[in-house]
């Protein structure tokens, strides 16, 4: 319990020294690979990566293209018509329904807060994990209990909390000694989002914290005591080591949280059903609501396609953005 | 998304364990770690223990309990009566081993799809492999809801063969079969990601040592690479089992008959008129536990298993 | 060389294995439910399938397994055989089996649903004689024009409940269906209920609750004050009816009553358990809730009609009722059993067992309590009286998932009357959109 040694695993070195021991013979290396090689290495690879590609078309590729062509049809769940083509109508009545528009600004919003507190809630609590204190071990087990529990079963035990008598309140009550109002949390429209946005943290801050652990463990050692013989304080050690040597985590951080944080839709669906008054609607529980509630397969393709092209360009910027720091 | 692709090449092997990396920090400031992490603790486990202790409670005291600490302790009528009504409304040992048997499989042929992937696309040379690359990991970004609809009008169109008696049969259609659960899940962007990643790290070097011993291509993947994968083929699974167990509207869609349903589907059942909450918090207690047994036995690999195989990135 | 080829072969067995056990697995799992619906050997031609919502509900789905086994062992022509969902998905089940074309024989159905589904051409008429249906309660039955779709064994009444105790205490009238609350003695009720300052809200309508439950429980607060969700002349339209005068009253009574601190926008998430508890003195619940509430409370309860908010007191009726597919291949073993299954005896078992309504006369006379006289008479005049089914019309799934929308909205404090046009303004699209859902 008390060992805060890192997170390489005890085979791994092992394995290694094997494989070093294996690599020292000698052998002469690229020129050992003629044209017929080659054209044998691109068969083994398409019979490699086959079985992937086929089942991610099939299961993938082939269900968005689905999407795209039914985001243009009136096309019904069930209905004895034949499915039109209407060309750009889901997308014209989309424009003007003040529900998309809300779904939208909740995404941005939610993806605004959550990628950035997130982030820095889990590098905090991998600093806090890192440090050497006693149960680290139990800590780092603890925090990463959510993260392996079903989000239906979370958001329900947490709509508990959240209600005006729930738990959350009264604590609140106590705390402030009476002078706290309790709050009907995911009934009012100002507090709702922000709710769902520290439950769905506590859910998912465990695993990044693991991915932030992984990478503090790849700043060398050799670092931070060149750093303590030169004086640094706790801040500057952070600032001119740990952080500048967490980059390449930092990318890879970014655009999970970004993913998952516009995919947001489990807690919604649990929780609020979008409201109270569309404050709380994101665009994927719009799509499942019109095309599953309302039997509206092609407005709900509409706002699917919608969805891809937010997150494409989202993901563009940020490898934009990413990109120039290199 | 090249941003994920090209960040890693350079990637070392993990490096050796750091731990004298510090001076031992200094005792009040220990002290508020230790405070801080307490409460911390506190926060990420009350929720969960609600759970546990409300199960142990008939309907009306949860919901007077509800508002105080009690809340939290196992007082009052407590008795195990929820867990025998589970045991009455639902096939729970049925719904378990239909979890255990999709979500395993799913596991074992996404490892081996998806890291056999990964080494043609790391550990050989071809054209068009970083086109291949980046159309895979540009997949991750499509969330599995929106593609739902299609999906089950598509998977509805697929043959499928299937055992009638001693005959085997081809009928159309996936509705109400294990595979629809499975096979649509076995390939997955982000388990190739992890593989490449890690198998990045891996030298070059082994492969031409083993080519030199007469090894084809698979062998090196059997022999060489894959038993030097440990970590990333423990992450890829637990990231894999995740959310297959925790699958609700998929199956909901697709699955009719009961013998086929998975455990998360289960908590429908319990949503009546009058909802039986003890039930829901005692179920939702059984299908929990088996997933934090898991974890709890293995979390030291599983965590150091996700920290060093290569999500570091 | 040799030793490479085997690891080779036997790595590539492993996944041929695999594969094939996924797809092995697959077939003893579902080869009896394609013998049901395509009809494989000679054997299963004559086993049809049944599909009922009652998965977790062990005292109903007892009664429908006791009626097929009757069925079953009455003749040796046919057999049924029962498959159980979970209520909360069983919707979504059938619409999905519905798109796949994988429908059983026999299905029960949320009464209100029947339209869409007999529009969208999932359900078949059933024939049945027409004297079946003498003495049975008209919400019990799908009737779409002329022909009879489903029939139900029992309804669901919706009431309050409240201590007589309480409400005396207080000064406040007992109400009857004989002489319901007013608008204003209501909202003189609830005053009085709350300067006793004993609840922080007296008034708990199950706010929390969600899906269908919206429009079955707070459409007739709408129909009685003079609302509708959709003009019923034609059901073309919902302008004017949802969004008109009569039905702003009704969105500014029903916010009042949050705004004037009467009951909470959204309630616990169980209402009968905050009402047992003493966390409410009014609840709006149906006749399922009644065994909690007089288990606890014994004789000090009294069932009371919903108040009169003009056109009279409203309550929903129509539940569950049993139909037959149109993706039926077997249509004579599904009328078969539908037809047996309309015996009086199978509706005392529901009424007897659920505690509910029993659909017909003759069965009513035969349950103690809904026998004249009996504690749960009152259920039966509720539902003679008041009840008022969900419009008859495909378009209800949208009117129905429209509606839940709107009226949570209002609930929150949305200002009532462009929440309730864009609502009429959605329903009218969507029915345009399919030309007017016409049969």
């Amino acid at each position: 319990m008390v060992s805060t040694t890192p997170l390489a695993p005890g085979n791994e070195p092992a394995a290694l020294t094997t494989t070093r021991r294996k690599s020292a013979r000698p052998f002469a290396g690229g020129q050992r690979r003629p044209t017929s090689a080659r054209s044998r290495e691109s068969r083994t690879a398409a019979w490699m990566v086959g079985p992937a590609g086929i089942l991610l078309f099939l299961f993938l590729v082939v269900p968005v293209v689905l999407a795209f062509i039914l985001a243009f049809t009136n096309a019904r769940l069930i209905s004895p018509r034949p499915a039109e083509f209407i060309g750009f109508d889901n997308f014209t009545n989309l424009f003007t329904d003040s529900v998309f528009w809300a779904s939208l600004r909740n995404n941005v919003v939610f993806a605004l807060v959550i990628v950035p507190v997130q982030a820095g809630f889990g590098l905090v609590l991998a600093l806090l994990v890192n440090a050497k204190v006693r149960g680290t071990n139990f800590f780092r087990t603890v925090y990463f209990v959510p993260v392996v529990t079903s989000i239906v079963v979370i958001s329900l035990l947490w709509k508990f909390l959240y209600q005006l008598d729930g738990l959350l309140n009264q604590m609140l009550v106590r705390v402030t000694f009476g002078h706290f109002t309790p709050i009907d949390w995911l009934n009012n429209p100002s507090t709702a989002l922000p709710a769902i946005m520290v439950m769905s943290v506590w859910q998912g801050v465990g695993f990044h914290m693991i991915i932030w652990l992984a990478g503090l463990q790849t700043i060398p050692a050799d670092l931070y005591e060149a750093g303590d013989l030169d004086g640094a304080s706790g801040w500057q050690r952070f600032r001119y080591i740990t952080w500048p040597g967490l980059r390449a985590t930092r990318t890879f951080i970014l655009i999970t949280i970004t993913i998952s944080a516009l995919s947001l839709f489990s807690q919604i669906s649990v929780m609020t059903q979008g409201g109270p008054l569309d404050s709380t609607t994101t665009l994927v529980f719009m799509a499942v609501r019109s095309g599953y509630k309302q039997l509206a397969t092609g407005y709900a393709s509409a706002i699917s396609l919608i969805f891809f092209v937010l997150v494409l360009t989202v993901a563009a910027i940020q490898r934009f953005l990413t990109r120039e720091k290199v | 998304m090249a941003a994920l692709t090209d960040a890693p090449t350079g990637v070392q092997p993990a490096p050796a364990p750091q731990n004298r990396r510090r001076a031992p920090v200094s005792r009040p400031r220990s002290v508020l770690i230790t405070v801080a992490r307490v409460v911390l603790v506190l926060v990420f486990v009350l929720p969960l223990l609600f759970m546990f202790v409300s199960s142990l409670k008939p309907d009306l005291q949860i919901f007077a309990d509800m508002t105080n600490w009690r809340a939290f302790l196992p007082v009052g009528d407590v008795s195990l009566d929820n867990y025998a009504g589970v045991f009455d409304r639902v096939p729970f040992l049925r719904f378990l081993l239909n979890s255990i048997g999709i979500s395993g499989l799913t596991v074992v042929l996404g490892i081996f799809v998806n890291s056999l992937a990964a080494f043609g696309l790391s550990r050989l040379q071809w054209r068009g492999q970083q086109a291949v690359l980046t159309a895979i990991i540009a997949t991750l970004i499509v969330p599995f809801e929106t593609l739902a609809l299609p999906l089950l009008w598509w998977v509805n169109k697929l043959p499928s063969i299937q055992l009638d008696g001693f005959h085997l049969v081809f009928t159309t259609g996936w509705i109400d079969t294990y595979q629809v659960q499975i096979i649509p899940f076995i390939a997955n962007a982000f388990s190739i990601f992890l593989f490449y990643q890690y198998f990045s790290s891996i030298p070059r070097e082994l492969d031409e040592a083993a080519r030199m011993d007469g090894a084809g291509w698979f062998r090196i993947y059997r022999s060489v690479v894959m038993p030097l994968s440990g970590p990333a083929i423990a992450t890829v699974a637990i990231l894999t089992f995740l959310p297959i167990w925790n699958a609700y509207m998929w199956p909901l869609m697709v699955v009719q008959r009961e013998e086929l349903r998975p455990v998360m589907v289960g908590i429908q059942y319990f949503f009546q008129l009058n909802v039986a909450w003890g039930q829901v918090m005692a179920y939702a207690s059984m299908i929990t536990i088996p997933v934090l047994v898991l974890f709890l036995g293995f979390q030291r690999s599983f965590i150091n298993s996700i920290a060093s195989s290569g999500v570091k990135g | 060389m040799a030793y490479r080829t085997i690891r080779r072969l036997s790595a590539a067995s492993l996944a041929i294995g695999a594969l094939a056990l996924t797809s092995a697995c697959s077939g003893s799992g579902s080869g009896s439910s394609s013998d049901a619906s395509s009809g494989g050997g000679s054997s299963s031609d004559s086993t049809i399938e049944l599909w009922t919502h009652n998965g977790g509900n062990e005292a109903e789905l007892g009664v429908v397994n006791r009626i097929v086994k009757d069925f079953n062992g009455s003749q040796d022509k046919y057999t049924v055989k029962v498959q159980s969902f979970p209520q909360d998905s069983y919707n979504d089940a059938v619409v999905a089996a519905a798109s796949a074309k994988k429908l059983p024989c026999v299905v029960d159905i949320d009464a209100p649903n029947v339209p869409n589904w007999a529009w969208a051409g999932y359900l078949a008429p059933l024939d049945l004689p027409e004297s079946t249906w003498d003495g049975q309660l008209p919400t019990t039955i799908g009737k779409i024009g002329d022909e009879v779709y489903s029939y139900g064994f029992y309804d669901v009444a919706l009431a309050m409940f409240a201590r007589p105790s309480v409400l005396q205490a207080a000064g406040i009238r007992v109400a009857t269906p004989d002489e319901p609350w007013t608008k204003a003695e209501f909202a003189d009720a609830l005053a009085k209920l709350k300067a006793t300052g004993t609840w922080p809200y007296p008034l708990d309508l199950g706010t929390g609750g969600g899906g269908e439950w919206i429009p079955y429980a707070y459409s007739p607060f709408l129909q009685s004050a003079g609302g509708d969700l959709i003009d019923r002349k034609d059901y073309q339209s919902a302008e004017g009816v949802l969004n008109g005068p009569e039905a702003l009253d009704w969105a500014n009574w029903f916010q009042g009553l949050v705004k004037d601190g009467y009951m909470a926008a959204k309630s616990g998430a169980d209402a009968t358990a905050d009402f047992v508890n003493g966390k409410s003195a009014i609840l709006y619940s149906g006749s399922w809730a009644n065994d909690t509430v007089r288990k606890a409370f014994g004789d000090d309860i009294a069932v009371i009609p919903p108040p009169d908010l003009g056109e009279g007191p409203k309550i929903g009726g129509g539940s569950w009722q049993w139909g037959m597919t149109d993706q039926c291949k077997n249509t004579d073993a599904a009328k078969a059993y539908l037809e047996f299954a309309h015996q009086t005896k199978y509706f005392v078992d529901f009424a007897n067992t659920l505690g509910l309504i029993p659909a017909t006369e003759e069965a009513a006379a035969q349950v103690p309590a809904y026998a004249p006289g009996g504690e749960n008479e009152i259920y039966l005049t509720l539902a003679k009286d008041f009840a008022l089914v969900r419009p008859v019309t495909p378009a209800y799934p949208i009117i129905s998932s429209v509606f839940q929308k709107a009226t949570q909205d209002i609930l929150s404090g949305g200002d009532p009357q462009p929440i309730l046009d864009k609502a009429a303004k959605d329903i009218d699209a969507d029915i345009k959109q399919n030309g007017g859902y016409t049969y």
